[in-house]
């Protein structure tokens, strides 16, 4: 044990030195996914046939593949159509449309939860359809989304560990980098696995701060059981 | 050629249902082991178990995956890629289905033990018969959300070399020159196994409904 | 077993919770044959008496002796104990993954370890005893409240028990749903089976019971006839309890 508190310790800084696209990934993700989400449960919700159909093509095909594959068929697929983006860009691509597919559907809960009513409502004071989506729709859909969404980015950024494997150079990648200098790949993944439970801890922390602070009272999607 | 195209891709295929099929059960085993000994362990034995699950499920899965894979395949225990790969995922999926089944388990009720207890079961007995029965209806559709991710998870065991789908869609791509085709076909085939999980699990829950309305 | 004209026998029971005594020095002779119904304000320790007497619940201090044996003694097996002590509760629990049928045979089966077509006809008995043959195969969310509560009657009664607890056994039903239950609990007397029950119903008290007990604030105030008490209750607590209850379910109970 005090041998891998040194070993953690010695290499703490070469890891600290991959935080930093680790968490911009999951910002850049979490915010990406949160347009896309949106945009595909406004489509899907309110839309016409073709719009809706486009969106739930999006939606299934993101949550019914794994991420590796999409980023792989990204960065190592698209070459093959003529496009080529960089480790990065790809890296970010695939973490936003997959956390989009999942968030849609966080989203969407809420919506359905809101009900047909207070659209209705909206409509004989004689709003137009958007209007009341973003005026007495959204703003109750998106309050009550928060507490399911809240875990959304702890799992983003357990998501973007797999980008190591086209070498963006993130936390996993220090790590292997590590492993294979000291060729003590199981202290090496140790030590990442110590950084990761920290992130995840303070990401999951902040969020549920953020959700009692946004909390109403009396107001929720669900009853509590 | 595009029949071998496919039928390359089918045998990663048919290693990814493999590595799958250990995976799942083995979580599964290990979860309710694990979400009994939360539930009725004493004070102890269930922060124990909480600690795991929370350290299990902070933690991404690839990091778990590959400290798992260089225990099983060390000198102490040595077992191929494909074992080491499966079992580390069972071992992951563990905690996620814990939670599942804890949270179903919770979901019975006290009143179930009480009435079990009442007719003279003992408490093992009443756990077999009246408690698990309902809890395992109850979480068929948090376990069918499972039973996909793990599907799913089992691409990352392309990283410690096992010949799954995902790898075999890369050895295509370099000898077909066609990766797009190549990282498609595998997203396809992914899609399609996920779909028959989702699917074939609803129609389990379907069936093992219990009747509600008034007759 | 030992010659006692007592099924059940309770002797100087004590419960406490933390800080909370909730019964005191309780004793309790239950005779063959007796249907005993305890009354007496919400939380002074009815239902957890109950619990205690079929050793759901471990009491503090004292013994319980059934058939003359101490149940409370070390190493009895309390699974054996409550086999032979029927409870029915006032949620009525039935067991939601299984059919009428399957709630009253699980203990036969599974407990007594009976075979399973001798404890079907078992089953069946019991369910024609409470009126509900018909609803066997239905499951309990397809049941009334009132069906449910007669389902886990026979539940209770299929372990052929020496003695039923019921704790207050209609106070979650609809009030169109009471009278079916009662009619059952009713009959069982009239069979002669040993019952304590715990109720506000008090034309079931008045009409079914050999002995009503008044139990207050964790004790036993007074405990005699339907008609001692209700005519010539000793105590002024008594007297105050009957007649507040009389005016909350009065009209209820005018037959």
């Amino acid at each position: 044990m005090i041998s891998f508190f040194e070993f953690f310790v010695r290499f703490l800084p070469d890891l600290l030195s991959g935080m930093g696209m680790t968490l911009l990934l999951t910002a850049e993700g979490v915010l990406a996914g949160f347009i896309l989400g949106l945009a595909a449960t406004l489509a899907r919700t309110y839309g016409g046939n073709f719009w809706r159909n486009l969106a739930i093509g999006y939606i299934e095909l993101f949550r019914g593949t794994p991420l590796l594959v999409q980023v792989f068929l990204l960065y190592y697929g698209l070459p093959g159509l003529g496009i080529t983006l960089s480790r990065e860009w790809s890296a970010f691509l695939a973490l936003g449309l997959n956390s989009g597919a999942y968030q849609a559907e966080y989203l969407r809960g809420s919506i359905l939860a809101i009900g047909e009513g207070q659209m209705l409502a909206a409509r004989a004071i004689g709003m137009s359809k958007w209007k009341a989506v973003f005026y007495i729709i959204l703003p109750q859909a998106l309050r009550l989304a928060i507490p399911a969404w809240a875990n959304e980015p702890v799992s983003l950024l357990k998501a973007t560990s797999v980008v190591f494997l086209i070498a963006v150079p993130e936390l996993m990648t220090r790590a292997k980098l590590i492993a294979s200098r000291t060729y003590d790949p199981i202290s090496s993944y140790l030590a990442v696995a110590v950084l990761y439970l920290v992130l995840v801890y303070l990401v999951d922390a902040t969020m549920k701060w953020l959700e009692r602070r946004t909390r109403l009272p009396g107001f929720s999607a669900v009853g509590e059981r | 050629m595009v029949n071998q195209f496919f039928s390359y891709i089918f045998q990663g295929t048919s290693v990814t249902v493999a590595v799958t099929l250990v995976a799942l059960p083995l979580g599964l085993i290990l979860g309710l082991l694990l979400a009994l000994l939360y539930n009725y362990g004493g004070f102890w034995v269930s922060r124990l178990a909480a600690a795991y699950s929370l350290i299990m499920r902070g933690v991404p899965p690839i990091a778990l995956l590959f400290i798992l894979y260089f225990l099983l395949s060390g000198r102490l225990i040595n077992l191929t890629p494909f074992w080491a790969g499966s079992i580390s995922l069972g071992i992951i999926s563990s905690a996620y289905q814990m939670e599942i089944l804890r949270g179903a388990l919770q979901a019975v009720g006290e009143g179930q033990m009480t009435a079990a207890r009442a007719i003279g079961m003992s408490r093992l007995q009443a756990i077999r018969y009246i408690i698990i029965p309902q809890a395992i209806r109850l979480a068929i559709p948090p376990w069918s959300n499972e039973a996909s991710i793990v599907l799913k998870d089992s691409s990352l065991v392309y990283a410690i070399g096992v010949p799954e789908i995902l790898r075999r869609a890369q050895q295509l791509s370099a000898t077909t020159q066609q990766p797009f085709l190549a990282f498609g076909a595998a997203a396809l085939i992914y899609f399609v196994l996920v779909f028959l999980v989702n699917r074939g699990l609803d129609l389990l829950a379907e069936k093992t409904k219990l009747p509600t309305s008034m007759a | 077993m030992i010659d006692t004209p007592y099924i059940l026998q309770a002797k100087n029971l004590t419960k406490i919770y933390g800080e909370n005594v909730i019964f005191k020095d309780i004793s309790l002779d239950v005779h063959k044959g007796e249907t005993i119904v305890i009354i007496g304000p919400s939380g002074t320790g009815k239902s957890t008496l109950l619990r205690c007497l079929n050793l759901l619940t471990p009491v503090n201090s004292g013994q319980i002796f059934l058939e003359g044996e101490e149940i409370t003694a070390h190493g009895v097996d309390h699974d054996q104990v409550r086999q032979k002590i029927g409870m029915v509760f006032q949620n009525f629990l039935l067991f939601n993954h299984l059919t009428a049928l399957g709630n009253v045979m699980i203990g036969l089966t599974k407990v007594k370890k009976m075979p399973p077509e001798k404890a079907k006809q078992k089953a069946l008995h019991e369910l024609e005893r409470v009126g509900l043959a018909d609803r066997a195969h239905h499951y309990p969310a397809q049941l009334s409240g009132g069906q449910q509560q007669r389902v886990a009657i026979a539940r209770a009664l299929a372990m052929d028990p020496l003695v039923m607890l019921f704790d207050e056994p209609t106070s979650a039903l609809d009030p169109e749903l009471i009278g079916e239950v009662l009619g059952v609990m009713e009959q069982l007397a009239h069979e002669h089976m040993t019952m304590l029950v715990v109720t506000h119903e008090m034309g079931f008290a008045r009409e079914v019971a050999d002995r009503i007990i008044f139990m207050e604030k964790g004790s036993i105030v007074e405990q005699g006839s339907p008609e001692d008490l209700f005519e010539r209750p000793q105590h002024a607590r008594t007297r105050e309890f009957l007649g507040k209850i009389s005016e909350l379910y009065g009209k209820k109970e005018k037959k």
